[in-house]
Order: structure tokens, then sequence, then C-alpha cells
């Protein structure tokens, strides 16, 4: 469990990150933060493994005070994908840069080899095995940071612009590595401008503005709210602003296009 | 119509890889317009970019077959300063491309290395600054800024070599969709005022439906749809080919295999609402 309590930071330059933040995140909730470039969301993500100390109020990890520990620690049980990949890769090889963390976690070299290998294939980087980070794509290289995290089996993962450079396909398999995280009890906070990607997997949401929580709630309720959503410069799904024009329900928004068109047909005389 | 960018079966192979990144792979883009490249991840699409700003063959080893010309100039026989003035690159995080220590050096970090001479420096670098409305910015240290004010800070040091073509690389990944739609009409305004032609990939495609005169679709190092955004986004092979078709055009096409709709021409989410409430359903 996760929770900052009148949270506040203030950057080297003067500006207010973020301003008395409150937010619990439960084990095993799937959360989405969302709001304009510059809202705190990423300032937030990095209060969790202590990377950013807080300079007011509180924030924990299972009870403990990030202050009181390290980074080393908490991110065993936090893994971090970072927004830009190129601040998180180093080694000469993708295989060595997926073990990298896991030896200095201590795992035994068969099990570093066993899970090198599931985090290659289930992320499709298998052919790459040998070549430098460098050669990939960014994608590619998201893909590789997110592998080495899981590597290690962190309690939850925290994936900064997920989607980034990541083709349809890719963010199909990405959902539902999400869903699989969720299934198997894992806190999974996803910080993301692609609110297409988000609403299928109906988190909760979290919306920021100028530091501060503006909104917070399931995705179904967040995203009907056209107005919040404005003022924080978040997008509605398209789904959900095609289903208000057309005075479909709000409690049953519509999750895909085939919901939609159910919806559609249901109405036809 | 004259063709700022002519690829002629081109094929590259990395040294020591197993296959073809690229291969048989031909186009021609028009001056003035802004052409988007879309395709699954590993696709060539990256392999592409780096055959027309030079990277490929004058900084990577491999085989490379065809040609490659860029405003007549044939990038192999180019030299890699020559090209850097006809082609532009924004990088995705253009957190890779500015690092000065205030805005205007960075936006003139380019034309400094190219030797040209001051006075002419200053005035272009005044000219881009003021096209992308960050001339306010100019003593400021680049990463106090916003996301995307950096993106505008790169792609004005990018504008002051006044490429011909510019390649942009996912230029709205890392915006809000307040932001990225900002930059796209920037974009339809430099290709209208400078007449500068635009090279885009991008996986989210509703925002460039609107501007793009072409979309590009790669798939295993080739070429596999070429025509309009509404021929390729309409078409029924787009999805299978890992394109991120919009949510809202996916529901067109369902709705209108239903007979319900038309499918000839692409609907935004409000031209669907008020079409399905006019035909009564």
């Amino acid at each position: 469990m996760i929770e900052f309590e009148g949270v506040s930071f203030t950057h080297p330059n003067g500006v207010l990150a973020l301003d008395n933040v409150d937010l619990r995140i439960e084990k095993g909730e799937t959360l989405a933060i969302v709001g304009e470039n510059g809202a705190g969301k990423t300032t937030l993500v990095r209060h969790v493994t202590g990377l950013l100390k807080p300079a007011k109020g509180r924030v924990s990890v299972d009870g403990v005070d990030t202050r009181t520990t390290t980074t080393a620690t908490l991110s065993r049980k936090v893994g971090v994908a970072f927004q830009n990949p190129d601040h998180q890769l180093f080694s000469e090889s993708v295989e060595a840069e997926m073990a990298f963390a896991l030896k200095n976690f201590g795992f035994e070299p068969d099990v570093v080899a066993k899970r090198v290998s599931w985090g290659l294939q289930t992320f499709g980087l298998e052919e790459y095995r040998g070549s430098s980070p460098l050669i990939l794509s960014g994608g590619e290289k998201k893909r590789l940071t997110l592998a080495c995290i899981l590597a290690w089996d962190p309690d939850a993962v925290i994936l900064d612009e997920p989607t980034v450079g990541q083709d349809a396909l890719q963010k199909e398999r990405l959902a539902g590595t999400v869903r699989m995280l969720g299934a198997a009890g894992k806190t999974v906070v996803i910080v993301s401008h692609d609110i297409e990607f988000l609403w299928p997997m109906q988190p909760r949401v979290v919306v920021m503005k100028s530091g501060r929580i503006v909104a917070d709630g399931p995705a179904a309720e967040v995203m009907q709210r056209r107005e919040a959503l404005d003022s924080a410069r978040v997008a509605q799904p398209q789904l959900v602003a095609f289903g208000q024009e057309l005075g479909a329900k709000p409690e049953r928004p519509f999750v895909d296009a085939l919901g939609a068109r159910r919806f559609i047909e249901g109405r036809r005389p | 119509m004259t063709s700022i960018l002519e690829i002629e079966s081109f094929g590259f192979r990395y040294a020591n890889a197993p296959r073809n990144a690229v291969a048989d792979f031909s186009l021609e883009v028009t001056e003035g317009s802004i052409l988007v490249l879309a395709g699954p991840s590993g696709c060539g699409k990256s392999t592409l970019l780096r055959a027309v700003n030079g990277l490929i063959p004058h900084m990577y080893n491999g085989d490379y077959s065809g040609d490659v010309k860029v405003a007549g100039r044939s990038v192999k026989g180019s030299e890699m300063r020559e090209l850097a003035q006809t082609v532009g690159f924004l990088f995705q995080n253009p957190e890779n491309q500015i690092f000065m220590f205030s805005v205007e050096r960075d936006v003139a970090f380019g034309l400094e290395n190219l030797g040209v001479p001051h006075d002419e420096i200053r005035s272009r670098v005044d000219e881009a600054m003021e096209l992308l409305g960050i001339a306010s910015l100019a003593k400021r240290a680049p990463h106090e800024l916003s996301d995307g004010q950096k993106q505008r800070v790169a792609l004005a040091g990018v504008l002051a070599m006044r490429p011909k073509l510019v390649i942009l690389d996912e230029p709205t990944s890392l915006l809000d969709p307040r932001t990225a739609k900002e930059l796209v009409e920037l974009v339809a305004r430099l290709r209208k005022e400078l007449g500068t032609t635009f090279l885009i990939v991008e996986h989210r495609l509703e925002l460039l439906v609107e501007v793009a005169d072409k979309m590009v679709v790669m798939s295993g190092g080739r070429k596999v749809l070429d025509g309009s955004p509404q021929e390729v986004l309409m078409g029924d092979l787009a999805e299978g080919y890992g394109v991120a078709v919009p949510a809202v055009t996916k529901l067109q096409k369902m709705l209108a295999g239903d007979g319900l709709v038309r499918g000839d021409r692409m609907m935004t989410g409000t031209e669907l609402a008020k079409t399905i409430s006019q035909a009564g359903h």
C-alpha cells in the first residue's frame, strides 16, 4: 500500500510541483494518473521510491516512511519504468541489462537466467539478446525497461508514459500485461496522456492539475465529468464523448466500439 | 509538383543482422506535403528515417541497395553537414536534443556548428523563435521549461537551419492532448507559411488525420499501405498491420457494415452521433 499524506514539493527553481497531496493507493489496485504537462504527475511518482523526498507531509510504502529507508530497498517493492528509457539503460547488451538488477538483488544465477529468458520472450526482445540496448527503437527500449522491472517481481509497478513509441498491437499486449498484473494482486500505477489506452482497462483515475488532485474515482465516473477534465486539459475518451452526444446512460458508458454498437442496435425500432 | 524526397527500391541490412531491416522500399514525397509514416514497432521506420537524414549509410555499416534522394541529391553521395541543412530531425524526446544553458543558445547550436556568420545566426535564431512563439523564453534555461515548450525549443533549433524536409519522430507522444493538438496545428501552419515538407512518424493518429496528405504503413521492412489517411484508416487492412485506428472510426466501420451509416467518408464522433440520431436509431 502506498500513501501520500499532505505532501508538498517545490522544485529547486521555485515551482510548486505538489501542493498538499493526499492519496491512498490500495494493494492490488490499478490506478491511472492523468493531467496536462507539468501538472505534477511524474514528481508524484518519483516520491514513491524515495527519489524525491517530500518537503512537507509524508510518503509511505507498506507503512514505511520513504525518508527512513533507501531507494534500493524501496525499489525491491516498487519497480519504476521511467518516461525516458535512456535514463535507465546502460549495459553492454540487452541480456546484461535485464540481469543487472536481478544480480544486485541477490538472485541465484539459474534464477537470473530463467527470468532474463522469460522477460525477453514476453516482451518480444529475444532477437536482441546480445545487442546493445542503444540500437533498440524507442518503443523497444520502453519494453526492455518494463521487462527488467517485472523480472524481479516487485509488489507494485509504476509505469510513466508506457505507451510512448508503442504501436497498436504492443499497446494491446501492454494492456494485457497490466490486466495480468492486476489479476496477480500487483499494484499498478500508470501515468499517461494516452486516454484511449487507459479507458478500456477501466482503472481508478486520478486527475492532477497544478500539483493538486482535482478528481479521483472510477474511470466510468471521472471520464464523464467534462468540465473537470477540460480544466485539467485532459481529453475525454472518444467513446465517452460519443455516448454523451447520443444520450447513453452515464452509468453505463461505452467501454469499446462493440459496446456502442450493441447500444445502437438495441435502440432500433 | 516537385519531389523533395525520392526513395527508389531502397533496402538495408545492418552489419551482422540476419535479415534486411528495410527491403525494396519506394516512395515519392511532394514538396510542401505532410506525410505520416505508421507501422508496428520494429517494422523498419527508424531505419528508413536514418536513410533519409544520412545516418545510414554514413554512421551505420551494412548492405545498402537502391537509392534515397533528398532535393534531387543522393544521400549516399552527400556529406552529413550538407544533409544537416536540408533535412531537420526532431527526436521523440526533446530532452535528448536540448542541452544548452539558454533557449537562444540552444536554437543557435546547429548553426554555430556549421560556422554560419554571427549576424546571420542572430537573425535566423530570432526568426525561428518568433515563428514558434518562444521569443519571450530566449534567456530561460531549457530544462526549466514545460515539455511542450521544450519541444518548441528543439523544433526552433531544427527550423533555424531552414531545412526543406523536417522529420518528426513521434512528436506528440509526450504531450498532453491539448498541447499535442497545438503542435499539430503549428506543423500545418509551418507547411503553409514556409512550404516545409514534414515526414511524421506517429502512433496516435486521431490528431493527424485532418492535416496529413498521405499515410504510408510499413510492415516487415516493406511498404504495405499507401494512400490518404481516409483511405488507409477506413480500409480493411490497417488494423491487421498494427495501425491504431481511432475508436470512433472502428465503430463507424462496424456500423457501416450493418448498413446504418456511410462507410466511404470518415466521421468525427460528433458527426457520427448526429447521423445516428437523425436516422432515428
